[in-house]
């Protein structure tokens, strides 16, 4: 016979441990986060400043810039932007508010979650094949931007599918019911009512292709750059690839300038996210 | 949906229109898909015209650059599983209890900074891993294990794991989370502590998302690129040793890429070969994921 009140205390003492380990790995990201961005700036502070912003990449460290690596990221971005869009907005709309549940739906419902799973350089690969040596697009910008597409486009569908199944039918109905037609009820109410959802998945997708580097060593950014990208057939480098670069250098300068650019990449990445959250905290309502 | 009378409705010509572009752009994915087989599969078919099948699968050494080329990608193999090991021992465990703390005992103001960090760490780059493991693990690793070397699977691993922790958090809490209250409440009813529902409620009831979170974060880790790329070496080793210089499967096709590779050649299409069974071995585990959950949802619904 075991004794009721050791056998009560040691469960109680187990649950206790356990809290405190649970709650030790969820202190852990934070802890991670920390030491990141604390070395971070205690390296690349000290190459922080307006050069570094206005020159090129150069063989010295401290003559080093990212002006050619920011706009190559601005034009990538801005190209991608304008390409998967209308796209993802358009196939997300189609399943949630046109398409039937029927065996070719959820064919391609199950083949947009997979595609959403692919490796990145498998899309380099593709593009690689299809955008620059088939099209014959070359290693310029539109290739990047098209493979770049391809790659955020299943995660803004996703995105967009579910910021519309928020809306509820009740505002869909009143539509009809008013005689607004299909595509009246989908421009006029559909897309208004989710459109704070639908900018927070497309905002988040963006900052995915900004920090994207695997499938652009394949399709297009070339590790050294000359001139400035003037249009999407030129050459360019991006910010990911221009740390990369930097990265494979020994020299500990070049260690320190590639935590300088990081620090920058971070920068944009947490002014997207954060205005990513704050959209979705704001304007995001909530249906009954 | 509420409207099942969809295709009752009347539409004019010009709806029928936009009904159209809007299909061709959902059918768009369909033709991704097949995009990236048939790429990946003429210029595997290409390789193994020269390369056997069975040697490619089964031979132990990987050699694209020697004037005696060898084409076994069983080194390339065991660098993506040592590499993953590390980090699936790092990111499960780690994502699982604090998707539990998440979902269980943190009170709530602690979730409102939690739940965000976890979010910023799942955003930043692969890239800056790869500076994490090379600049900040690597060294530490050293100094433990002086045996260490500069470029090695273990601080890659780590680092991975780390960034896929996020992922194992966020799918295992929304599992969690999915567990009906009256039977947790059924639980401490009955004088269950926190640690007694969660172990025997809990996660049993979300075993399967569980699960499928795990598939899903250790396939993510095959298939990352920059951190093995930049931390890992480049070094084809038919070796499970974590402190030595490992290269993966991506890796590969990151280096067979950048270099002088003419086109046409044996080694530019060993990239194709790598890239498809890397296609297959990660389509085929978020498919698996993905039924998991399925199976699941439709348990629960009926």
């Amino acid at each position: 016979m075991r004794n009721p009140i050791s056998y009560n205390k040691r469960r109680e003492f187990s649950n206790k441990l356990a809290h405190l380990l649970f709650a030790t790995a969820a202190f852990v990201s934070i802890f991670v986060l920390v030491i990141l961005l604390s070395d971070l700036i205690a390296r690349g502070s000290r190459f922080i400043n307006w050069e570094f912003f206005i020159n090129f990449p150069s063989r010295f460290a401290s003559k080093s810039g990212i002006l050619p690596a920011m706009l190559g990221s601005l034009w990538l971005v801005v190209l991608t932007a304008l390409i998967s869009i209308p796209l993802s907005i358009s196939a997300a709309v189609y399943l949630e508010e046109y398409a039937m549940e029927n065996r070719f739906t959820r064919f391609i419902k199950i083949n947009i979650s997979n595609l959403a799973g692919v490796p990145s350089i498998v899309y380099g690969i593709l593009g690689l094949s299809f955008f620059v040596r088939t099209l014959g697009l070359g290693r310029s910008i539109l290739s990047g931007a098209l493979t770049m597409s391809l790659l955020i486009m299943p995660i803004m569908i996703v995105a967009t599918q579910e910021a519309i199944r928020m809306i509820p039918a009740s505002l869909r109905e009143g539509s009809y019911a008013l005689g607004a037609s299909k595509w009246k009820t989908v421009k006029g109410i559909v897309l208004p009512s989710a459109l704070p959802g639908i900018l927070t998945g497309v905002i988040l997708a963006i900052s995915r292709a900004l920090g994207e580097s695997a499938p652009l060593l394949l399709v297009g950014a070339f590790s050294f750059v000359s001139t400035l990208p003037k249009g999407i057939m030129d050459s360019f480098i991006v910010m990911p690839i221009q740390i990369y670069t930097w990265m494979s250098k020994p020299s500990a300068d070049f260690r320190d300038l590639t935590a300088a650019a990081i620090m920058v990449l971070m920068a944009l990445l947490l002014t997207l996210n954060m205005t990513a959250i704050i959209i979705r905290n704001k304007f995001q309502q909530t249906y009954e | 949906m509420i409207l099942t009378n969809k295709d009752k409705m009347k539409e004019t010509p010009s709806e029928l229109v936009i009904h159209a572009l809007l299909l061709v752009t959902a059918v768009l994915s369909v033709f991704i898909t097949l995009g990236i087989i048939f790429s990946l599969l003429l210029n595997t078919l290409q390789f193994f015209r020269e390369v056997s099948i069975w040697k490619f699968l089964t031979g132990r050494e990987w050699t694209p650059l020697f004037a005696n080329a060898q084409y076994g990608v069983l080194p390339l193999i065991t660098g993506t599983l040592t590499v993953t090991l590390v980090a699936a021992t790092i990111a499960l465990p780690l994502g699982l209890s604090s998707a539990i703390f998440l979902s269980e005992y943190s009170p709530p103001l602690l979730r409102k900074i939690l739940k965000p960090t976890l979010e910023v760490l799942a955003g930043v780059p692969s890239i800056v891993y790869g500076y994490f493991a090379l600049n900040l693990i690597t060294p530490v690793l050293q100094r433990w294990l002086p045996q260490t070397e500069i470029y090695n699977a273990a601080s890659a691993g780590i680092a991975m794991g780390i960034m896929i922790m996020p992922l194992v958090s966020s799918l295992s809490e929304d599992a969690l989370s999915s567990v009906p209250l009256g039977m947790k409440h059924g639980g401490y009813a009955l004088g269950a502590t926190k640690l007694e529902v969660v172990r025997s409620i809990s996660i049993p009831y979300a075993f399967s998302g569980i699960v499928s979170s795990f598939v899903l974060a250790v396939s993510r880790a095959i298939g990352e690129t920059m951190i093995v790329t930049v931390a890992a070496g480049a070094r084809p080793n038919m070796t499970f040793n974590p402190l030595g210089s490992v290269q993966t499967l991506t890796a590969f096709i990151a280096q067979a890429s950048q270099g002088d590779n003419a086109h046409g050649t044996t080694s530019y299409y060993a990239l194709y070969a790598v890239g498809l069974l890397l296609f297959l071995i990660t389509f085929s585990m978020n498919l698996f994921a993905h039924r998991l959950i399925q199976r699941k949802k439709e348990a629960a619904a009926s």
